[in-house]
């Protein structure tokens, strides 16, 4: 049944914790993760609550394939309201901790109200605990799982925490787990602390033995593995080089957003990219990139494990940074270097390590440096004012910014609520690159057009893992498409909205859709879960979370207005590359794409939409 | 030809295909934490190990046990533990000097590595060759291989 049919209540206000069965009836609608933890949330969250006050709930959920043989079946997703953004938030994360709530016997963790101290959660297979915390706040992330660790004499435990960027409600403060992986984005951290939940902490030993059809479950989850290892992208390209392969390619198309979006190429991409990371330095001979590495259960294994320089000045007095560590991926190195026009991987690494540490999502936090740095270059803000020299480019203020912001300290509380209330702040909103608050990842929408219309409708503000046309646009996959041109991006856009919502509700990664279609989850689904799983159903329960969580947002208070881009990406065009000369044509998709939809013109379900799927 | 289990950590990516594998054969779960192939991880110098019983041919553990539960499986050199005749004792976890035998709390009784009658499913679970089922004799192949291969290079430079 893939499921393990059982949720845990726990109330911080009373320190209660309590059993329910899984609402199967909503499992058969939303099949599991980002979308039943979804419905649920939007049943029991009014959505107009402030998501840092204590009536906001938060959701650790998983998916059927959550703990399973099926590759990347690790996923674990955390649903909330997004403080960053006013949005649902929904952030995904691998590593082992969503296995290991599998394991102990659950599907999904709801946590509501707030606890009057600090606290974490320990859950061994059916006993579940609220123990003190005390000792751990003010602790980062690394430290908190080695101290639980040993406190709970059991190396075994699987751990996610906040560090101190969520204690500091930090808008974009992300929850980590197995010491850098995270639910990076939203700010689901911050829920996290405003709740005065450090830490979750998982031992299960009870496995997952629900599966429906196990015998046919091991041969199709076999099968599928051989796809995703003869497959170019998932067999070779990640393995080796990571998301990180992906910086030299989206360069070369003027796709590359630099100093702010200012420019859509980065004359040091080439150093900060995957290719550099395998070099060796000429400082110590050693390359950057120590191995690559998997999550629970993948079988592409993208991770990068990286050591930093130890003599690099960010570090040299340092030794607790000098070990093996995660990263850089892609889009942690195009924020913290390209978006501000720093071009010094090791630097990179060591902004990438602070945020692993103390729990910050590395896009936003990168591309709030990049917004200060042009606040910077234009006057607005003073060396004095940020308490570092801030010239688009300077290493040494993207490590300062990293630090003051992972500890809450001086400029670092601005930082801390990301770019789009910083530049508001400033008198100048228009130059946060982001959607419904939420900043952009590593793609310019002018050099990759159906991007912008991804960005603009982005159930969780802006976010490449709602919609990957990138994959399409630029790597030709499943079908290639212009990424210049807006024709035919509506249809595109959806497409992919929608698959993804399944991916991410199954429980698996969303990048074995580099190999993979609805096509292929469909068979692992229908052997291990109960029902009828046909692609059709599939392809609606997609269609069905984009829709619940547009109807959040709709109520919530977004309209149509926020279905937008910064006018840097709507009036500017882009500067060089191929792409020279163009602005992103969202007016020319976002009608159409309401069409598509079955939205108003208005951006809002029509009553036949909603009837069609069941809302 | 007698086989054994080769591992070459520098292959392991930690996805833990393996432990499922195992857990599924023995226990018809997917439940790493009954498995008998251990995935460890050394974070600081980013490490992952596959890790399991070696097959010792004097063997520790069958001469510690005192009812005779392990005994020999002749086709495949397997030390293989009889679940109604252990006692669970655990004498045999003390007397193995690498911790590859484990007591099974649920059953009461200890567990090992069986090969799984000649076909492990740890091996052919494993993404990436890490963990492999090779002639025990010639363990070393495929290393010698790799040095071979350099060898003849370093002779066609000069």
């Amino acid at each position: 049944m893939g499921w393990n049919r059982k949720v845990l209540r726990v109330n911080l206000t009373t320190g209660t914790c309590s059993t329910e069965p899984l609402n199967m009836a909503w499992a058969d609608k939303y099949l599991g993760s980002r979308g039943l933890a979804t419905k649920y949330f939007v049943e029991e969250v009014d959505p107009k609550v402030d998501p840092l006050s204590p009536e906001n709930k938060m959701i650790m959920t998983t998916g059927p394939l959550t703990g399973t043989m099926a590759s990347t079946g690790g996923r674990y997703s955390v649903v909330t309201k997004g403080p960053l953004t006013g949005a649902i938030a929904c952030s995904n994360s691998g590593g082992f901790f969503g296995a290991e709530l599998k394991f102990a016997g659950w599907d999904q963790i709801i946590f509501e109200g707030k606890s009057p101290k600090p606290v974490y959660l320990y859950l061994e297979n059916d006993k579940a605990e609220l123990r003190d915390a005390g000792h751990l706040w003010g602790k980062t992330c690394w430290e908190t799982e080695e101290t639980i660790k040993h406190e709970l004499h059991d190396p075994q435990v699987r751990v996610s925490s906040i560090g101190r960027a969520g204690e500091n409600l930090v808008r974009f403060a992300c929850i980590v787990n197995d010491l850098h992986r995270a639910a990076g984005r939203s700010g689901v951290g911050a829920v996290m602390g405003s709740k005065n939940l450090k830490a979750v902490a998982l031992r299960g030993t009870k496995g997952v033995s629900g599966i429906k059809d196990f015998k046919e479950f091991m041969k199709v989850t076999a099968e599928k593995k051989k796809v995703l290892a003869d497959n170019a992208v998932t067999g070779q390209g990640l393995p080796k080089y990571g998301t990180q392969v992906l910086m030299n390619v989206i360069n070369e198309i003027g796709a590359l957003p630099t100093r702010n979006h200012r420019d859509v190429q980065f004359e040091e991409a080439s150093k900060i990219s995957a290719e550099a990371m395998h070099e060796k330095r000429p400082t110590d001979g050693k390359a950057h990139l120590v191995t690559n590495a998997a999550c629970f259960g993948c079988t592409i294994a993208c991770g990068r494990i990286s050591e930093i320089d130890k003599g690099h000045f960010t570090v040299q007095n340092n030794p607790k940074y000098w070990g093996a560590s995660g990263g850089l991926e892609y889009e942690a190195a195009w924020a913290l270097g390209a978006a501000n026009g720093v071009g010094d991987l090791e630097a990179l690494q060591y902004a990438n390590l602070l945020c692993n540490e103390d729990g910050m999502d590395p896009i936003s936090f990168g591309a709030t440096v990049g917004a200060v740095m042009e606040l910077y270059d234009l006057g607005i803000l003073t060396a004095e004012a940020i308490g570092v020299d801030s010239p688009f480019g300077s290493a040494a203020a993207l490590a300062r910014m990293a630090e003051m912001t992972a500890r809450g300290e001086g400029f670092g509380k601005e930082l801390g609520e990301g770019s789009a209330r910083l530049c508001a702040k400033y008198g100048r909103p228009d130059l946060s690159m982001s959607v419904k608050g939420q900043e952009f990842p590593a793609y310019d929408s002018r050099g990759i057009q159906g991007m912008g219309l991804t960005y603009a409708t982005s159930n969780r503000g802006a976010c490449h893992l709602r919609s990957y046309t990138v994959a399409s646009e630029v790597l030709g996959i499943p079908v290639k498409t212009d990424p210049l041109a807006t024709e035919g991006k509506p249809e595109l856009v959806k497409a992919f909205q929608d698959a993804t919502g399944v991916f991410d509700a199954a429980g698996i990664c969303v990048f074995t859709s580099f190999a993979w279609t609805l096509a292929d989850i469909q068979p692992q689904i229908q052997a291990a879960c109960e029902g009828d799983w046909s692609l059709e159903k599939l392809n609606e329960v997609g269609e069905r979370i984009w829709n619940l969580e547009r109807q959040f947002n709709l109520a919530a208070g977004f309209t149509a207005k926020d279905d937008t881009l910064p006018p840097r990406l709507l009036k500017e065009p882009a500067k060089t590359g191929p792409a020279k000369g163009l602005v992103n044509g969202l007016d020319k998709m976002l009608p159409e794409y309401y069409q598509v939809r079955g939205w108003t013109p208005e951006g809002v379900p029509t009553e036949e939409t909603l009837a069609r799927l069941a809302l | 030809m007698l086989k054994s289990l080769h591992i070459d950590p520098m292959k392991c990516t930690g996805c833990l295909q393996c432990e499922m594998a195992c857990s599924y054969e023995h226990h018809g779960v997917i439940n790493p934490s009954k498995s008998r192939i251990k995935v460890f991880s050394f974070e600081h110098e980013g490490r992952k190990v596959p890790y399991t019983c070696t097959q010792c041919s004097d063997a520790w553990c069958m001469h510690a046990c005192p009812v005779e539960a392990i005994t020999l499986d002749a086709a495949t050199g397997a030390k293989v533990v009889s679940e109604s005749v252990c006692v669970g004792c655990k004498v045999c976890t003390i007397a193995c000097p690498f911790g590859t035998i484990n007591y099974v709390s649920d059953s009461g009784k200890v567990q090992k590595c069986d090969l799984c009658g000649d076909n492990p499913a740890c091996a052919t679970a494993c993404p990436t060759g890490a963990i492999t089922y090779v002639d025990a004799d010639w363990t070393g192949l495929d290393k010698m291989r790799q040095w071979a291969a350099k060898a003849n290079t370093a002779v066609a430079a000069e």
